[in-house]
């Protein structure tokens, strides 16, 4: 039997605690991701869609799909039916936005009767007013055809394929051919006035500029026959309590008749909404659709990012490290860079729209395209001064991480370059950065990790709620870097706590956290490989 | 070398040393620890310069070369004179990438011309045999021994007049310092050796001089053959003899 004296000398308590801290961790990171990832991918899953009696203001019959079941005491429901207590209570959406007062309801349990699940009714993702639950009566072509009722949810999946085929040639039109036109007639506009500002006489324009008009004037009646053709399409639709209600097709995503899937369908049916999430624009500000702009924002902000912030906290590191003298001032230089990590990222936001944005912005503006003005360019929130933002409030760490990384070079191996004649700058970029590569990605990888989560200073230098295009698209220079752009970590708070339909956005946030953690873990697991291959290359243990 | 001294801050490491080192000869510097052994190997290509607080005092020449001269490029200085570390410290890269460094710090190019010097560098440092089915794996997983012998065609490769070894057999183990010390044999035909050891019998057995230091001044300086049969000064008597201390 050990003695306590014994227990403790062989640090048997510690070794307890620090394992228990260490679960403790693990525990909590997985269950946080592990709920999260949950909520959010359950989101995609469709589900059974109920139809029932209900007594009361909303009755008498009410569809839709309930979210969440709970129990309440009698005395939190004003109109508790029969006499248990507490009461058992769900929470049913029924969509229809427009045609009832409130899309969420709670209903109790006990009041509800005739509980089915209709195997027509159908599910609406529309592009305007959210979800609608009814089912199919009729259908017209043209607008002021009488509806036929003999259409079947086949054919209805034909038109909307029809129309969404329609949609994509105004779509390539719009932001294809007439894109152009507009990107030439904007810079004709600016040219003219150039050579305005000159003096000179811009008739030599008109010409060109004459071509252009004529050219988007074939094209806007084009898209005027095409427009009419995609919205002539109406379905007719019973709602559950039989109003008859029209939807125009060109309004409808997507259409399914949940209770009727097998489990293929709904497989397929989740896999597509899904995808829907990772690669479409939103819609509805930001309540439906997908996030695709948020995640290449978010890709490219790091990305460039870590271009800007690698050389500069490298350069800072090796001049402190092998070149600065070892005086008050490297010490105070040290220290303040250490302390700069330690600044509030809001600081930093407020810093970049004061210094990069309005001061470096509006200078380069003045300098650069003085054309344009008073339209800014370069002097507005945007995505390059976001990543310098990012750059400054992550380059403590890169630092850090590098003069560590060059405290574990071996004496011995700068001296064996030196004595063969090496220069120290030679010294430096043959032996010494290939050995401290692996400790600069370690602060790489710590810098992306901050700066992929980071919002608030976002806000100041660049993100939007919306942004009209991604910084990186066909028309020169291909990377716009003056753009705004969106972001995950802001798509979030703008989800969660800016949405004027947080109930039925609230599964969308949990997907939209999860992914962004996700995108963190990849992008962290991406530099991870990049080190151990290069620790691999250039390890710098020689035993 | 003419009444050289070298400082350290305040104290004086090496004091007042004239020795006049002989071409094509092993010369062995021996003493106790702390003596100066190595501090004065490394003046001869000034890694000394590379600690802070040191100064000299003298001079050194190498041929008509004034070491310490201000005009003097130090780059070029240590291509003249190569060096080997106590502990062997190959780059983290591939053998042969190991021996063309220093070529290539220098510029040279051509794929043929890398080759063959390596080749050359690596049959002069005995190690080619034993390593030309495995010139682009990395050098660390080398033995010690043949480490320490890359090293040392690491130093030849660029071609110098002088090598310098600091205590090269001080981490090998016996066999290794064997063939090392066959090495240093044959080296003697093409360079001026200067070698530092601990150990009496490797000095007697390789070098053609000896030179014995004591507490930073150079106490004697003869033919190793004299300098351990028949010293002319007490405090060598008592140190080859074991007496010392």
């Amino acid at each position: 039997m050990m003695g306590l004296r014994e227990w403790l000398r062989y640090g048997v308590p510690q070794l307890w605690l620090s394992a228990a801290a260490v679960t403790a961790c693990m525990l909590m990171t997985l269950g946080l991701i592990g709920l999260v990832g949950y909520k959010g991918l359950a989101h995609f899953v469709p589900r059974a869609v109920v139809a029932f009696n209900y007594p009361g203001a909303e009755g008498p019959r009410l569809a839709g799909e309930f979210v969440a079941h709970e129990r309440v005491p009698r005395s939190r429901v004003p109109d508790a039916a029969g006499d248990a207590d507490p009461i058992q209570r769900s929470l049913l959406r029924r969509g229809n936005r427009e045609y009832v007062a409130q899309e969420f309801v709670w209903t109790q349990d006990a009041a509800i009767h005739n509980l089915e699940y209709p195997h027509d009714i159908m599910v609406l993702e529309r592009r305007e007013w959210g979800r609608l639950y009814g089912y199919l009566r009729g259908y017209a072509a043209q607008a002021e055809q009488p509806f036929t009722t003999a259409f079947s949810h086949a054919e209805l999946q034909r038109e909307l394929q029809h129309s969404s085929a329609l949609r994509q040639r105004i779509d390539n039109i719009e932001r294809g051919s007439m894109g152009r036109i507009n990107a030439a007639l904007e810079r004709l506009r600016i040219e003219r006035r150039r050579l305005e500002r000159r003096g000179e006489s811009a008739t030599r324009l008109d010409a060109q500029q004459q071509a252009l008009h004529s050219e988007f004037a074939v094209l806007s009646t084009r898209l005027q026959t095409l427009y009419a053709g995609l919205r002539a399409p109406r379905l007719l639709l019973a709602l559950a309590d039989d109003r008859e209600v029209q939807v125009p097709l060109a309004n409808i995503v997507r259409a399914y008749q949940p209770n009727a899937l097998d489990l293929v369908g709904q497989t397929a049916l989740y896999l597509e909404r899904l995808w829907e999430f990772l690669s479409a624009e939103p819609r509805e500000a930001n309540t439906g659709g997908g996030v695709f702009p948020a995640i290449f924002g978010t890709v490219l902000l790091v990305l460039i990012m870590s271009i800007i912030v690698t050389p500069f906290g490298v350069i800072t590191a090796l001049f402190l490290h092998e070149y600065a003298g070892h005086g008050v001032l490297t010490r105070l230089v040290r220290i303040s860079v250490n302390n700069l990590a330690g600044v509030p990222s809001v600081v930093y936001g407020v810093f970049g729209l004061g210094f990069f944005v309005y001061f470096v912005g509006g200078h380069l503006d003045r300098v650069l395209f003085p054309h344009m003005l008073p339209t800014p360019v370069f002097g507005t929130p945007g995505l390059l001064w976001s990543a310098l933002t990012l750059a400054l409030l992550t380059v403590p760490v890169v630092v850090v991480a590098t003069e560590e990384g060059l405290t574990r070079v071996p004496q011995a191996m700068r001296e064996g370059s030196l004595a063969l004649g090496a220069t120290q700058a030679e010294t430096l970029w043959y032996i010494v950065l290939p050995a401290v590569l692996p400790a600069i990605l370690t602060g790489l990888i710590l810098a992306v990790a901050r700066a992929a989560g980071e919002v608030a200073p976002l806000m100041l230098v660049g993100v939007v709620k919306l942004a009209p295009a991604l910084p990186v698209d066909g028309s020169y220079p291909f990377l716009h870097l003056e753009r705004k752009f969106m972001h995950l970590g802001f798509h979030i708070y703008d989800v969660g706590f800016q949405s004027p339909n947080a109930e039925s956005t609230r599964p969308l946030l949990y997907a939209t956290a999860f992914l962004l953690v996700l995108l963190i873990i990849a992008l962290n697991l991406t530099a991870i490989r990049i080190r151990n291959t290069l620790q691999r290359r250039y390890g710098t243990r020689s035993e | 070398m003419e009444g050289f001294s070298l400082y350290y801050h305040a104290t004086q490491a090496l004091n007042n040393i004239d020795l006049v080192v002989p071409r094509h000869r092993v010369t062995a510097l021996i003493g106790p620890s702390g003596c100066g052994k190595s501090t004065l190997l490394r003046c001869f290509n000034r890694m000394n310069d590379l600690i802070d607080g040191t100064h000299i005092s003298g001079r050194a020449w190498l041929d008509d070369l004034d070491i310490y001269a201000a005009a003097t490029d130090v780059s070029t200085l240590r291509r003249r004179v190569g060096m080997v570390f106590q502990k062997p410290n190959p780059f983290p890269k591939s053998v042969y990438e190991n021996v063309a460094y220093g070529l290539r710090i220098q510029g040279v190019r051509g794929k043929s011309v890398l080759d063959d010097a390596v080749e050359q560098a690596l049959r002069g440092a005995a190690l080619w045999d034993e390593v030309k089915d495995r010139l682009h794996d990395s050098a660390l997983g080398l033995s010690g021994g043949q480490q320490q012998r890359l090293v040392v065609a690491r130093a030849v490769a660029v071609g110098p007049e002088v090598l310098l070894l600091d205590e090269p057999a001080s981490s090998l183990d016996p066999l290794s310092t064997l063939r090392l010390e066959e090495l240093i044999q044959e080296l003697k035909r093409d360079y001026t050796v200067v070698i530092v050891t601990h150990n009496m019998q490797q000095a007697a057995r390789l070098s053609d001089y000896t030179c014995y230091m004591y507490l930073g001044a150079l106490i004697e300086f003869n033919e190793t053959e004299a300098l351990f049969t028949n010293p002319r000064e007490q405090m060598t008597e008592d140190y080859v003899t074991g007496r010392y201390g």
